[in-house]
């Protein structure tokens, strides 16, 4: 029997249960996607001295689902001469993968505490043992939703960005390979959730993350600029959007998609970001590790502490928005955010509230650690200029895969000399 | 039909249709996509047989890194439909009953010892993993398998020195 067999005999409770965990997991995304649109043009608009969306619903807060509306409601064109089966095709294929991805990733440590007709509910879709090698063989597909879209709509300006696209994630995929490559010989498996248990942080802190910690192996720093970097070229995102640039090629590969298969672009775009997010996340910072040993317990509150002060700040904040609809609105959701912190923190009196915070330390760390990551790809939007195309086949060719593979011979010198002695 | 042997034929069809239609396709894209579907769907058979690394190794060889590059060449060359013609003289009479040999061989053999083949694949799990891949390549196959990177090694030189030639000119 192997994995796949054994899938194919599970009972029908596994069935509806995975189910039910992935169209609860779309739905979250998706809606974090929405609002990851908002999030990065209120830092952006913040870093340029604007004010950013603040026109629809109390600061620009329903702008995402206008946005969704308007994307369903506009008239669908498809230009003459297009390649019909390929051309839809594309987003199709963009979407999928980049919603594919998410299966594999792990959210938090624990099961929840019960079962669904026997069955134990854990925080991912699937583990499989070669979760990372999964994600890799995604993106490696990942590149035709882009090269297929340039090409299938018969124009200049998409044929020259689907190109573009198709030399800069071949090129940037090899440096992305080689630079974990120091985490898996440190892991010793491909498996997402061994390489998160492998950097517990129970007794040293954030010290023995994969980033800082010299126990079996090397600090992956190295590996890490080059992995996120390369990344951010993967996910064709400021600075290395060269397949969109929209002072050269109007809009790139995306010219002639309209109306919801441009937004199926645009999502698969977002999704490909948080996938980023939590590899670095997962593969470098700890994962769900929290930065503090086990024995600081008083570091479990730190949930509550962000949450109160943010909650009352939106409840002020909100009893003198201008409007009468944010005066309603805001209010009440500080209120909420609030009082979800105060509950938090009643754990240290009340039992069960206190076994619901320890359960959500996992999660509360990873998403911390995404977020901060999905901050610095908006960060970098805000502040880098694009690069030229020869700089971006020399940053890849003789910068990053060079450095890579000699951080994959340190790490893999050190291993050796580690499990020697 | 237990779900396995279903999961197995539906692959097995789907590699079968994808290698059809890429000789059947008149427009280069069409059949280099065909092809994908083929790399894809063999894939799903190894990670059937329960060899994973190799299943993800095809993936990403094979159906990503290799057919980008069949891809990105035919969009460079922005190559059009192509005219089916007959068949060469050499394939009715040379190519057509090679094939046929060759597959009645692959059957013959398959019909000898298929319960052999079949088996051998699902139960030794050690063999296909990536543990035991690696643990092979590098003690018992250490040889063949250095001596494949030294050709691959002098195929990328070959290719670099003819780019470079005829740069000069």
């Amino acid at each position: 029997m192997n994995s796949v067999t054994t899938f194919l005999t599970q009972d029908g409770g596994f069935w509806v249960l995975t189910l039910v965990k992935i169209a609860l997991l779309l739905f979250i995304v998706l809606t974090v996607n929405a609002y990851l649109t908002w999030f990065e043009r209120k830092v952006v608009a913040l870093m340029q001295s604007r004010v950013g969306p603040h026109r629809v619903g109390p600061h620009g807060l329903l702008q995402p689902a206008a946005d969704g509306l308007k994307f369903l409601f506009k008239e669908d064109v498809m230009p003459g001469g297009v390649d019909k089966f390929v051309y839809l095709l594309a987003p199709f294929l963009a979407l999928t993968l980049a919603l594919a991805s998410l299966a594999v990733i792990p959210f938090g440590p624990n099961p929840l505490p019960f079962r669904f007709f026997g069955h134990q509910i854990d925080l991912f879709i699937t583990n499989p043992s070669i979760g990372l090698l999964v994600l890799f063989s995604i993106t490696a597909l990942g590149v035709y939703g882009v090269a297929l879209a340039g090409w299938a709509s018969n124009s200049k300006y998409p044929l020259l960005g689907g190109l573009r696209s198709s030399a800069q994630m071949v090129s940037y995929e090899l440096s992305m390979t080689m630079s974990v490559v120091g985490v898996l010989l440190m892991a010793n498996s491909f498996s997402l959730t061994d390489i998160i248990s492998q950097q517990d942080s129970s007794k040293y802190g954030l010290l023995s993350w994969n980033t800082f910690t010299f126990h079996g192996g090397f600090p992956q720093v190295v590996g890490f600029l080059c992995f996120f970097i390369s990344a951010i070229a993967e996910t064709n995102r400021v600075p290395f959007d060269l397949p969109e640039a929209e002072s050269e090629l109007v809009a790139g590969f995306h010219t002639e998609y309209s109306s919801f298969k441009f937004a199926m672009f645009f999502i698969a775009e977002y999704t490909s970001m948080i996938t980023v997010s939590s590899l670095c996340a997962i593969l470098f910072f700890g994962g769900w590790n929290s930065p503090f040993p086990a024995t600081w317990t008083f570091t479990h509150y730190i949930p509550s502490l962000i949450l109160i002060p943010s909650g009352l700040w939106v409840l002020f904040d909100g009893l003198k928005y201008e409007t009468i609809f944010g005066k309603l609105v805001l209010p009440v959701v500080g209120t909420v955010i609030a009082g979800i912190g105060a509950l938090l923190l009643a754990g240290i009196w009340i039992a069960p509230l206190h076994d619901v915070n320890e359960y959500i330390q996992g999660p509360f760390w990873l998403l911390s650690k995404i977020l901060s990551f999905l901050f610095f790809y908006v960060w970098a939007r805000g502040t880098l200029p694009r690069f030229r195309y020869d700089q971006l086949m020399n940053i890849g060719w003789k910068l990053l895969l060079p450095v890579s593979i000699a951080n994959v011979i340190v790490t893999a010198a050190f291993v050796l000399f580690r499990s020697a002695s | 039909m237990s779900p396995a042997l279903f999961v197995f034929f539906l692959l097995a069809a789907l590699a079968v249709i994808g290698a059809l239609s890429l000789i059947l396709q008149k427009h280069p894209i069409h059949s280099a996509l065909s092809l994908i579907v083929v790399m894809v769907s063999l894939a799903g058979l190894y990670l059937l047989l329960g060899a994973e690394f190799v299943a993800a190794v095809q993936i990403i060889v094979y159906g990503g890194a290799i057919m980008v590059l069949f891809v990105f060449v035919i969009m460079l060359l922005n190559a059009s439909a192509e005219e089916h013609t007959d068949f060469s003289k050499l394939a009715k009479f040379g190519g057509l009953p090679l094939a046929l040999a060759l597959t009645g061989l692959l059957a013959a053999a398959m019909i000898h010892d298929g319960g052999s083949v079949s088996n051998s694949g699902g139960t030794d799990i050690t063999l296909a993993s990536t543990s035991g891949i690696s643990m092979m390549l590098f003690s018992t196959f250490v040889y063949p398998f250095e001596l494949t990177s030294f050709l691959i090694l002098v195929a990328i030189m070959g290719a670099l020195v003819l780019a470079q030639r005829e740069k000069k000119t």
